[in-house]
């Protein structure tokens, strides 16, 4: 009995990790630069965040399932190269919405490797990683792509005194906000990723969920390579390369299990935002350039060992509540009660 | 049946079904009323839950028809079943604890705020969740997580789903074992209540004297087949026992020397063995050259006995000695050097290469035998020798060894070739955790004739299984487990199935 209020103790405490290192880190930086906690820099670090918020978004559907996309740097390639060489005269919202489809697209097709032929999500999206980003270096001629000017300044514009690219981080919070709290969909990927088996006996359409959640997280990709576009206006060979690392790295340090299931709305916007802290900090800083990615690894080490611990105790936690006591919960057949009814 | 109902709310007719070959439902044919609670009774493994998965659709079925109402009814899955008004409540809990209370009731078709759109409201689903709750006297919050509910309240949210959509036919899978005495008599209330709205209640239980309180009329399976259907007033427990078992034992078994156990050296020596929850009080001996039974029902206790011996799962109380010498809780590794084999309940699990070889399965655990003194180098023409010795030792059946995959083996071959493995350390305590599930009969004979030689050799044996003929056949002595305990004890020459049922089921059938 004693164990298990320790166990749900660290697990409350736990729950509140992410806010935690969220004040380390403000306090650290704050500390060591007087530069960093100023209205300007912290509206910048948002700004910065927000591709990132919307590629984790979607990650945050696939991650939920218990499942992966590895894929997603890719789809934002992908999704830049269409948006510059196919449609290079497009219109904003055109180029907005047509990146977004190929997202999807690039999604659908990890989708039906998945779905369709029952294949991993870890081996099928590290093929398309590697073949969406050869795809984008075929069409581009590994020359780097240039957004045309109506994109370049969508990045710089704000609408009532907020950056667009926070807009579009508004806005795709909404979807997923209505797509997880507001609709079956939610209750339906949450309960694949607590128990798939589980969930087709219930009758859960278990395939077209998991289609549609691959299918969601290339397009949160695509859309997510357009706000980057919009702000480099310019997209390289390496445009969105390792992203997909950074984008499961903010949705499980913000909460949501890497084992599914388990995890939230908040969790990728929050996580989002924390990398670009440490990211923008070590700038501000004036840290050793190579040291960027040492601390970015330990970041995601950080994320995935929270993870690992908190779903070890919920696991715990769990086969209490499941398995009851041999003693107090076993069948007894109390044949007072039932008897006077006859 | 009855003169009352005129058409039948289910109608089951020449239902049949195959896993792998093997036939686990043969021409099962059954009808229920609405208005009546139809019992279903057998022993693990006769086909009740079988034949339940297959009339809501949650397996295909290869034969047979199902009338729902008169009309045909051909589920494809549990969404079709749903549909239909069949709630199907089952033994293995499908809440899912990470959902809210609301979720789990409404996971498949959660009130729509604006028709057309798919957009939920919230407030009427917690509004409706709300009703539900009340309506199986559940007492928790509505937006409260799953996984804050005890066992039996997980199974009334369950059943509370089944009420969500409108029901005509209840099936309850053995709804009371994971629930307390105030929660199953809170759970009687229920179902007589669907059945004065006229719903046709199906209700699976071990529990028998539970059966014959509860059902207007009763189903007895055995072997995939129904052996008794019929009104149950007038009926008694012996009645049912008696159809579960009837069978005569076919010539499966050899012989059996009688020593008693007091003359054998005991390999195996527990005492006063315990888990908090799991297991209390076990004190056991299996002797040299004996085949000692654990026979229980499921969720008793067996495998986290077996689990406990072995060492993968810590033991907190007592003590477990393997030839004198005493046994750490938890450690596996000392038990394979003081030689005690441990053949688990899952094959898949239990360590074979599917898709290797069978001559490479058997080898593995041969290798350092046959590897030079350095490791380096194998003698392959040696260890080929013996893998085929080994292979005609437990009667194997495949094609070339060297080159047919396990995965092509009969369930009863696979099975041989992991115990010819644990024989190749030549073990002198050998626990099996039931070792002939799933396996055809002539193999068992097998299984059976091979154990039998190992015990006259010396090893000591401890059988766990849910087939009572299999016990009764093969071993020495019989331990009956129930909730965790040991509560009964019999040698060999004093089997007898009632006495041995009535032990696993309690001590209510004393009378």
């Amino acid at each position: 009995m004693n164990t298990s209020a320790i166990v749900g103790a660290i697990g409350r405490v736990l729950k509140w990790a992410p806010a935690v290192i969220f004040i380390v880190l403000i306090a650290t930086f704050a500390s060591l630069s007087p530069r960093f906690l100023t209205v300007q820099n912290l509206g910048a670090i948002l700004v910065q965040s927000s591709w990132l918020i919307v590629v984790a978004l979607g990650i945050n559907f696939v991650l939920l399932t218990a499942g992966v996309d590895l894929s997603v740097g890719a789809a934002m390639y992908l999704a830049a190269v269409g948006v510059c060489l196919g449609i290079p005269e497009a219109p904003v919202w055109i180029a907005l919405l047509a990146s977004i489809v190929v997202g999807a697209a690039f999604g659908a097709v990890n989708a039906s490797l998945i779905v369709r032929l029952s294949l991993p999500a870890f081996i099928v999206t590290l093929a398309t990683l590697f073949i969406g980003r050869s795809l984008g270096l075929f069409f581009s001629s590994t020359r780097i792509v240039y957004a045309n000017r109506e994109i370049a300044d969508f990045g710089r514009a704000a609408l009532w005194g907020i950056p667009m690219p926070l807009w579009v981080a508004g806005a795709a919070i909404a979807v997923s906000w209505v797509l997880l709290n507001r609709t079956a969909l939610g209750p339906s990927i949450r309960s694949i990723g607590a128990d798939a088996e589980g969930a087709r006996r219930v009758g859960v359409p278990t395939k077209p969920v998991t289609w549609g959640v691959y299918a969601l997280c290339g397009g949160f990709a695509g859309l997510g390579g357009f706000v980057s576009l919009s702000q480099t206006s310019a997209a390289s060979g390496a445009f969105g390369q390792n992203s997909e690392f950074l984008a499961i790295a903010a949705a499980v340090l913000g909460g949501t299990s890497l084992f599914g299931g388990r995890g939230n709305l908040w969790a990728p916007v929050i996580g989002a935002i924390l990398i670009m802290i440490v990211q923008n900090g070590l700038v501000i800083i004036d840290a050793n350039p190579y040291a960027y990615p040492v601390i970015t690894g330990a970041v995601i080490f950080i994320a995935a060992l929270l993870d690992s611990i908190r779903s070890h105790l919920q696991t715990r936690l769990e086969k209490r509540a499941v398995r009851p006591a041999a003693t107090d919960a076993a069948p007894v057949f109390n044949s007072v009660a039932t008897r006077t009814n006859r | 049946m009855t003169s009352s109902v005129s058409t039948a709310r289910v109608r089951v007719e020449r239902l049949a079904k195959s896993f792998s070959g093997i036939k686990v439902l043969d021409d099962v044919s059954f009808k229920a009323y609405g208005g009546r609670v139809l019992g279903v009774v057998g022993e693990n493994g006769s086909g009740k839950s079988t034949t339940m998965n297959l009339l809501t659709g949650v397996l295909p079925r290869d034969g047979g028809t199902i009338f729902l109402d008169g009309q045909p009814f051909n589920p494809s899955s549990r969404r079709d079943s749903d549909a239909a008004g069949v709630a199907f409540i089952q033994q293995e809990l499908n809440v899912f604890p990470n959902l809210s209370v609301a979720e789990n009731l409404f996971l498949l078709h959660p009130p729509r705020r604006f028709k057309g759109l798919p957009i939920v409201s919230r407030r009427q689903m917690t509004a409706r969740a709300r009703e539900l709750l009340k309506r199986v006297d559940l007492d928790v919050s509505p937006n409260a997580l799953a996984s804050t509910l005890s066992a039996g309240e997980r199974q009334l949210l369950e059943i509370a789903r089944a009420l969500s959509s409108e029901a005509r036919v209840f099936i309850f899978d053995e709804p009371t074992s994971s629930l307390t005495t105030r929660e199953s008599a809170r759970l009687f209330d229920l179902i007589r209540r669907f059945r004065q709205d006229g719903a046709a209640v199906l209700y699976i239980s071990h529990n028998l004297e539970e059966v014959l309180e509860l059902a207007d009329d009763v189903m007895v399976m055995r072997d995939g087949r129904v052996t008794l259907h019929t009104e149950s007033s007038g009926l008694s427990v012996g009645d049912l026992v008696l159809a579960m078992v009837g069978r005569p034992i076919e010539a499966l078994f050899a012989e059996r020397q009688q020593i008693s156990a007091a003359d054998r050296t005991p390999v195996l020596d527990v005492t006063d063995l315990g888990a908090p929850g799991v297991l209390r009080n076990i004190s056991l001996r299996v002797g040299r050259g004996e085949i000692v039974g654990i026979a229980g029902l499921m969720g008793s206790g067996r495998s986290e006995l077996a689990r406990a011996l072995f060492g993968l799962d810590r033991h907190q109380a007592g003590a477990v000695r393997v030839n004198g010498q005493v046994m750490p809780a938890g450690d596996v590794k000392a038990r394979l050097s003081a030689g005690v084999a441990f053949l688990t309940e899952d094959r898949r699990h239990e360590g074979l290469m599917m898709n290797a070889s069978v001559a490479d399965n058997l080898a593995l655990a041969a290798l350092p035998m046959f590897s030079s003194s350095a490791g380096l180098r194998v003698d392959d023409r040696k260890l080929f020798e013996a893998v085929r010795e080994l292979a005609t030792r437990v009667n194997l059946k495949s094609g070339d060894m060297r080159t047919a995959p396990v995965r092509s083996l009969s369930g009863g071959n696979q099975q041989k070739v992991v115990l010819g493995r644990w024989l190749l350390r030549g073990p002198s305590l050998l626990i099996l955790d039931e070792p002939t599930r799933g396996v055809d009969v002539g193999a068992k004979q097998e299984i059976y004739r091979l154990l039998t030689q190992l015990a006259d050799s010396g090893m000591a044996i401890l059988v766990i299984s849910s087939e009572l003929e299999e016990l009764i056949g093969l071993c020495d002595r019989i331990h009956v487990m129930r909730r965790g305990e040991l509560t009964a004890e019999f040698p060999r020459g004093r089997f007898d199935r009632e006495a041995l049922l009535r032990a696993a089921f309690g001590q209510a059938y004393a009378a």
